[in-house]
């Protein structure tokens, strides 16, 4: 479309300013992690590294980290092969079923947190699941399968079916034909899934709030409690340390898938 | 290779076949059923039979002002989280169809970027940026204005709120405009419409529905959001969700809590089965590449 | 499996073969006898069962009833991937993953053959198809064309005794799908494999194929050499399938040897072929018409007068579109050599009646044609 000169300029400040709203607060946390003093008022006094060395030294930062990290894995693997196995089900079901079945399971997504937390509380207080590993792989895959299910099925939407039938013409069985031709083409939605899954549960906040207990705390709880009680910029080091990771994470993927894509060509 | 013996006829295996989609879904269900199905229904059940059976619960949700209050709160904050958000994403999900594929994906990592934090250190950077002794606050004192109040206050609880939901507006937005196409605009403009007006005749309402799609995610999704009012508001700026942890957690009321939930619930889904309908025929207009 | 000394291809049978889809029948007692080595297009308008009976013989679709035998056996009931079928489809299917070399690798890793043998015959099927420089290339960087012919190899590299096309050049343009033809008579040339071919197009098929089996509605209407299907059609839906026509119609009257038509007012005739056909309608080609001032004493016993509706010049000759009395228009191709004719010039319409051919009229056929 067409535009005047001004109308371009004002749409381009416009969303200068959004890009700005979307990413300044990302970035607000890296001057305070290193704050001399032990307070979150801007601007920052002084340079220390003693935030940083806070996490890694007081032990109710760095287990909770360990905790998040194991249960996120576990949450990872499990979401995306429960995942996988049903959006491969969707995909071979006749239309109806399977849309009323993507319905029941995407779910997890809509149902306000609150609401799914207050629930799974109680279920847990009864099934004496609070506080334990068990306990919040289960209300974690739960979160996270949509995630996979969305991310596989996006994949195996644009799959040629066909190439399957052409495998099979030229010898392939079923499971030969899904090992060297159906998996590797849908290899991306399902790391995808998992890299979603991971993000999901080690992300998870409200039900975690509501079944931790002092023996098993994941990361964004502790995050959670350390910001209620006082002013401790250990949680921008978090922070910190957190935006750094996925940095690196996504730009080598990126790199990483680049670099195939411009071997292909 | 003589591959053609004759084996089991190929209609007997067909329909032994026939099941496997559902065996397949069957984890997945069963691990649904057990940690949302059950919970959800526990729920239910307790805002109906505690402290005895009956519907006091919802009696007592509806009977008091405060009650009433709060749900016109969240409803009015969603709302408004809502309108920001459209109003932000639309120019910028437009900008993103309009500009060369470099700057494009400057345009997305802006969008994607606040996933890569935690969302409680997200809502952190907030208190940061908000506080009295904040960012914004600093910034307007040093250029010699007096600071504003934002922290614990409705605005405060919109604007992080807001950005938080943005990407779930941008995205459906620029799916849609994506797929418009744009010789359409071309048309009106050679049928005598000015710029404005092929805009607002012809690329608009193509692209209403990702309006649509974005506002309802939106507004759903802020209906029941709950980290950030708790941190970024103060007790005038409660909203349901708060609420319900209160009465679950700190006064052990199930009931009276459940019932809350209940409430969110149903109206989390009525709102869904309503703009489903609207969605979907409007997916199926003309004017699609 | 040996097949470099043994590759005389496999002859199918298909014994009264039915599928139906609920009650719609795709095949309906089609019976074919393919010969081993032969070049057999099945050719058809969309919907006519050519393809489904494509998929039968490959084994994605199981059949009905009916019996099927591949080099002598019957395969009724053999997953696709054990009846060793070669396959090339419309759409090429070529993994996109994989470059062209592990494409046509795929069928001889999976039947176990070594590094050294699979480079071997990877290289020969590529070098057949002409594709040899192109192994290290992934299919999303070849044309349709170049595509096409991977598939090609990809099906031929474990010798299949039989190999299916389904409309394989179909989505190429006619230049290029006009020099695969020939690349693929070549191919059959050089394998003696058994090559059933799937098309719609006509001129493909004559091109191409050793015999024509031509599909209507499910059913087989004709099989035949290209030659017999033209001069000799058995219903009146394989001569307006295959080539230009023009068919009369009119008042019939049998006369002992010869059967009359009288077309407003006009009467033609022929030599009575088959008794008892109660409708008949005479079919001509276009060659076998010719034009005739009125008045003038041409060759052609029979003669029916009209008006020029359209004269295209054609290089080789001129095509005439004639418009006779009852509104119908007949089509006729004239040498160069002849007379030219003007745009609404009054003419008549002069053919031998042994050239017309007299057919039962079968006005559904002509339904699923137009």
């Amino acid at each position: 479309m067409e535009m005047k000169p001004l109308t371009r300029v004002i749409l381009g400040l416009v969303c200068l300013l959004v890009a700005i709203w979307l990413v300044a607060p990302t970035l607000v946390v890296v001057p305070m992690s290193f704050n001399g003093n032990k307070s979150l008022a801007f601007p920052p006094q002084g340079f220390s590294w003693q935030w940083y060395q806070n996490f890694v030294t007081n032990p109710e930062w760095s287990t909770s980290f360990l905790n998040s990290l194991k249960v996120a894995s576990i949450v990872a693997l499990l979401a995306t092969v429960l995942g996988t196995l049903a959006a491969f089900g969707l995909d071979r079901m006749k239309a109806r079923p399977a849309s009323l079945l993507r319905m029941l399971m995407l779910t997890p997504m809509v149902v306000p947190g609150v609401v799914l937390a207050i629930g799974i509380y109680a279920v847990y207080l009864d099934a004496q699941l609070v506080g334990t590993l068990a306990g919040f792989v289960l209300a974690h895959t739960i979160l996270a399968l949509p995630f996979v299910l969305i991310a596989v099925s996006a994949n195996l939407e644009v799959f040629d079916k066909r190439l399957e039938t052409a495998a099979a013409s030229v010898g392939a069985g079923a499971l030969t034909t899904f090992r060297t031709v159906t998996l590797p083409l849908i290899l991306p939605g399902i790391l995808s899934g998992l890299l979603f899954a991971f993000a999901t549960s080690f992300d998870e906040i409200i039900v975690s709030l509501f079944i931790t207990n002092p023996y098993l705390r994941t990361l964004p709880v502790q995050i959670f409690s350390s910001i209620t009680r006082d002013a401790d910029p250990t949680v921008a080091a978090v922070g910190t340390i957190l935006l750094c990771a996925t940095t690196i994470l996504i730009g080598g993927g990126m790199l990483l898938l680049g670099r195939e894509r411009k071997g292909r060509l | 290779m003589s591959a053609l013996e004759p084996t089991t006829p190929a209609a007997e295996k067909r329909a032994g076949w026939a099941w496997r989609p559902y065996a397949l879904t069957l984890p997945a269900l069963v691990l649904l059923a057990a940690v949302i199905g059950y919970p959800l229904l526990t729920i239910v059940l307790r805002s109906l039979s505690e402290p005895q059976w009956g519907v006091q619960n919802y009696a007592w949700f509806f009977g008091a002002p405060v009650n009433l209050a709060v749900l016109q709160r969240t409803f009015s904050i969603s709302a408004w989280v809502t309108l920001v958000c459209v109003v932000c994403a639309y120019p910028y999900a437009y900008l993103m169809t309009a500009v060369g594929p470099r700057v494009r994906l400057v345009l997305v990592l802006c969008v994607l970027i606040p996933f890569w934090v935690s969302g409680v250190v997200r809502t952190l950077s907030w208190v940061i940026l908000l506080q009295d002794s904040g960012v914004i606050n600093s910034l307007l004192r040093s250029a010699g204005f007096t600071g504003i109040r934002l922290i614990r206050t409705q605005t405060g609880v919109v604007i992080g709120m807001a950005q938080v939901l943005l990407p779930f507006m941008i995205l459906p937005l620029y799916s849609v405009m994506k797929g418009i196409d744009l010789r359409l605009v071309q048309a009106a403009r050679s049928l005598g419409a000015r710029p404005s007006r092929a805009f607002f005749t012809v690329y608009l309402p193509l692209s209403l529905p990702g309006v649509y799609a974005g506002a309802i995610i939106v507004f759903i999704l802020a209906l029941g959001f709950y980290i950030t009012p708790a941190l970024l508001g103060g007790p005038r700026s409660t909203m349901l969700s708060t609420l319900v942890q209160t009465q679950v957690l700190s006064l052990l009321q199930w009931g009276r809590g459940g019932a809350m939930g209940v409430v969110l619930l149903v109206t989390t889904f009525l709102l869904l089965a309503l703009a489903a309908p609207v969605m979907r025929s409007r997916h199926r207009e003309a004017g699609r590449r | 499996m040996n097949p470099r000394s043994d590759n005389r291809g496999a002859a199918i049978d298909l014994e009264t073969v039915s599928k139906a889809y609920g009650a719609f029948k795709a095949l309906d007692g089609v019976s074919l006898r393919i010969e081993p080595g032969e070049f057999m297009t099945l050719l058809g308008p969309s919907g006519s069962g050519k393809t489904t009976t494509l998929n039968v013989i490959a084994g994605f679709t199981d059949v009905t009833n009916g019996k099927l035998l591949v080099g002598g056996n019957s395969v009724v009931g053999v997953p696709a991937h054990k009846r060793n079928i070669g396959v090339v489809f419309q759409h090429y299917a070529l993994f996109p993953h994989m470059t062209v070399g592990r494409n046509v690798a795929y069928p001889l890793t999976l039947r176990g053959f070594d590094q050294a043998k699979r480079k071997a015959r990877v290289a020969e099927a590529l070098d057949m198809v002409k594709m040899g420089d192109f192994a290290h290339r992934y299919p999303s960087e070849l044309s349709g064309g170049q595509q096409q012919r991977v598939a090609l190899a990809r099906a031929i590299v474990f010798d299949p005794p039989l190999l299916l096309m389904d409309e394989p050049l179909g989505a190429l343009d006619k230049k290029l799908r006009e020099w695969l033809q020939l690349e693929i008579k070549r191919i059959h040339r050089e394998l003696g494999t058994t090559f059933v071919y799937v098309t719609h197009d006509q001129e493909e098929a004559l091109v191409l194929s050793d015999r024509i089996a031509v599909f209507n509605r499910g059913r087989i209407e004709q099989v035949g050499t290209g030659r017999q299907l033209y001069d000799e059609p058995a219903t009146l839906f394989v001569g307006r399938f295959i080539g230009d026509s023009t068919v009369l119609r009119g008042e019939a009257r049998h006369d002992g040897t010869s059967t009359a038509l009288s077309i407003a007012g006009e009467t033609v005739t022929a030599p009575r072929r088959i008794a008892g056909e109660a409708n008949p309608v005479m079919l001509l080609r276009p060659e076998k018409l010719a034009i005739c001032r009125p008045g003038s004493d041409a060759a052609g016993a029979n003669r029916l007068s009209g008006t020029i509706a359209e004269a295209i010049y054609l290089g080789s000759g001129s095509k005439y579109d004639v418009k006779l009395a009852d509104g119908s228009v007949a089509i006729v191709r004239s040498p160069l050599t002849g007379e030219s004719f003007g745009l609404g010039e009054k003419v008549e319409l002069c053919f031998d009646g042994t050239d017309a051919k007299l057919l039962a009229d079968d006005s559904t056929a002509d339904a699923t044609l137009t």
